[in-house]
């Protein structure tokens, strides 16, 4: 009796386990199926070719598959969204975590999370029916569909990463520290530069790094309103075609195992590739300067 | 505050406030330059200016500061209430019993979008179907069987990877994996498999959380009466963080409802009347019909408000089954 409740306890253990681990499963079969779906296309065009050249013409004849310009188009864009996002999703988290009143808070908070749940093909279409005639008229440029309008858009999507992911960590910084500096004198917002921030810039930096992997990773917005045009942006306000989006805009188009399919799963790798850095990164810093008490700093 | 205290603070600034002294120096620098053309200083007067200055300055710095804090948090606030008002406000209008209620027709030119919130549903329900179990054994797997140690470590590893995955990656997987390889095709099934892998390190992260929220002193009781590890699991545990579960749930739902990129390749299509009649049916999602509509009809203008309409009832699932999971949640911590 005894022992086969032991095994039936062992049984469910492994059960679970066996469950936890699906998931690195699934991680696996999506590079495998990416791996095996997108490497047909490195017969036709060497990889540093593919990911240096500077056409993409995938249906012209014949057909040209180099995505340096998408590659381009998406670090610019991400890069772009970042320098709008990591000051305002920073300082919105010191404001939640720090400054403001508990009643402020539990308004201040959930407009935040609502603005995480804002469904990305929604955003796209306000970037495409408001913000790019805006622009157009304000800039007087040919077209509001660009690399500044997109990255604009990203940045809002990347605002609640950011800032919830710091929050965390400003949070788990101790107390003590704070008041050790506010008892030596130092002004609040002195402590929160030199004393909070520093304490919990780790956690800070894990955040910006997964808000910037959710920017580069993101479809709707870019396919939407960054204007489509697979050459290298060239200013601000050039129409760029980022790597999401020309994934889900050709897809439909191409051919079953035609080379063109073969290309948008390589570019999918590449994409999943740079989302795979970024997390890794994250991760890594995450682990290495774990906060975990006063007397780790 | 004693001015005594602040002079001794500014005299050691130099160790500990590098940048604020030397804007401090310079300003200082201006003040005493201009101060010389006129008349030069008493030592009184410039004892008093440069202890006395620095703290009103720095408390200025702060409420600067302070101030651009607010304005991000304001910017982040605009940005929400003007895509919600400016939906609501044209949106509105398109809204009727009929619109919600009736198919497409006329090359989607008018009519309704019965069909897409159907498929939206239908598609959400579904991942969640696979997703819930899954996501909650594994997080039951985490936080209460696992120790620290290698394998625990590579386990989250791969959920935290597997939550950085872009969408269209899921799609693109989705498309070669179930749809190409097990032969689903497009459909129900696909899309739903896709995105409840999607959404899973959601429904794991909301689960651990929730049984992290179950206090120690639960499990201990049920374990010191005799009970076995799964059993508290099972009669003690997961009773009490249902409740929390099932909230974190609705925010799982909400993220799947407005996935776009994940169903494209997978699971919707531009346009189908009918319902589906089975799980290998192919359906119309609400994103998708958005998307579709505002990108590659042939008249984009015309069907504005058609477009209008199908944001502001998406925007109002997404955000109203967000609104009621913070509301739930508020109601749990309070109840602690």
């Amino acid at each position: 009796m005894f022992l086969s409740r032991q095994k039936k306890e062992t049984a469910i253990k492994s059960t679970f386990f066996l469950v936890a681990t699906l998931s690195i499963l699934v991680l696996s079969l999506i590079m495998l199926f990416l791996f095996v779906e997108g490497v047909p296309i490195f017969g036709k065009v060497s990889p540093i070719t593919f990911l240096f050249g500077k056409s993409w013409y995938p249906t012209a004849d014949p057909p040209d598959f180099q995505i340096f310009p998408l590659i381009m188009a998406s670090i610019a864009v991400t890069a772009l969204s970042a320098a709008i996002s990591i000051p305002l999703g920073v300082m919105t988290a010191l404001y939640l975590a720090e400054i403001a009143s508990k009643r402020i808070r539990s308004i201040a908070k959930p407009i935040v999370e609502l603005l995480a749940a804002l469904p990305s093909v929604v955003i796209g279409f306000f970037g495409m029916v408001v913000v790019a005639p805006f622009l157009q008229d304000v800039f007087e440029i040919p077209t509001g569909l660009n690399l500044f309008n997109a990255g604009l858009m990203l940045a809002f999507m990347s605002v609640p990463t950011i800032c919830s992911i710091s929050e965390d960590a400003i949070y788990s910084v101790p107390i003590e520290l704070k008041e050790a500096s506010l008892a030596l004198g130092a002004t609040h917002w002195e402590t929160i530069f030199r004393v909070i921030t520093p304490a919990s810039l780790s956690g800070i930096s894990t955040a910006v790094i997964l808000g910037m992997s959710r920017a580069i990773g993101e479809t709707m917005v870019v396919l939407m309103v960054a204007g489509g045009a697979a050459m290298s942006p060239k200013s601000i306000f050039s129409p760029v075609r980022p790597m999401p989006a020309s994934i889900a805009a050709e897809m439909a188009e191409a051919p079953f195992r035609s080379n063109h399919y073969y290309a948008l799963f390589a570019t999918g790798m590449v994409l999943f590739f740079f989302t795979l850095c970024f997390n890794i990164l994250a991760d890594h810093i995450a682990q290495k300067h774990k906060q975990v008490g006063a007397a780790t700093l | 505050m004693d001015p005594r205290e602040n002079k001794d603070r500014t005299s050691e600034a130099p160790s500990t406030e590098k940048g604020m002294d030397i804007k401090n120096a310079r300003l200082n620098a201006g003040e005493n330059a201009s101060a010389q053309a006129v008349e030069r200083p008493t030592w009184q007067e410039d004892v008093g200016r440069s202890a006395l200055n620095p703290l009103r300055r720095r408390k200025l710095v702060e409420k600067g500061v302070f101030g651009l804090f607010r304005i991000a948090v304001l910017i982040n606030t605009l940005a929400l209430v003007v895509i919600v008002v400016f939906l609501v406000l044209n949106g509105w209008s398109a809204i009727s019993w009929t619109f919600l209620t009736q198919a497409p027709y006329d090359s989607m030119t008018k009519g309704g979008i019965f069909p897409p919130i159907m498929g939206t549903l239908l598609l959400s329900f579904g991942a969640m179907l696979i997703a819930f179990p899954w996501g909650v054994a594994s997080a039951i797997y985490l936080h209460e069987y696992a120790r620290p140690g290698i394998m625990m470590r590579v386990i989250r590893l791969g959920i935290n990877n597997l939550a950085g995955v872009p969408s269209v990656v899921f799609g693109l997987f989705g498309l070669a994996f179930f749809v190409i390889w097990l032969h689903l095709g497009v459909s129900l099934l696909s899309g739903a498999l896709t995105l409840g892998a999607l959404v899973l390190p959601v429904i794991i992260g909301t689960s651990e959380e929730a049984l992290r929220a179950v206090p120690q002193t639960y499990r201990e009781a049920s374990l010191a009466l005799g009970a076995t590890k799964w059993q508290t699991i099972y009669k003690v545990v997961i009773p009490a963080a249902l409740p929390s579960m099932l909230t974190g749930s609705i925010l799982g739902i909400s993220r799947v409802a407005g996935e776009t990129a994940a169903i494209m390749f997978t699971a919707a299509v531009f346009y189908t009347p009918r319902l589906p009649s089975s799980v290998l049916d192919s359906v119309m999602a609400l994103p998708y019909h958005i998307y579709v509509l505002a990108t590659a009809g042939t008249e984009i203008e015309k069907t504005r408000p058609l477009q209008y309409g199908s944001a502001l009832v998406l925007i109002v699932l997404v955000l109203g089954m967000n609104l009621i999971a913070i509301i739930l949640r508020a109601r749990l911590q309070r109840r602690r």
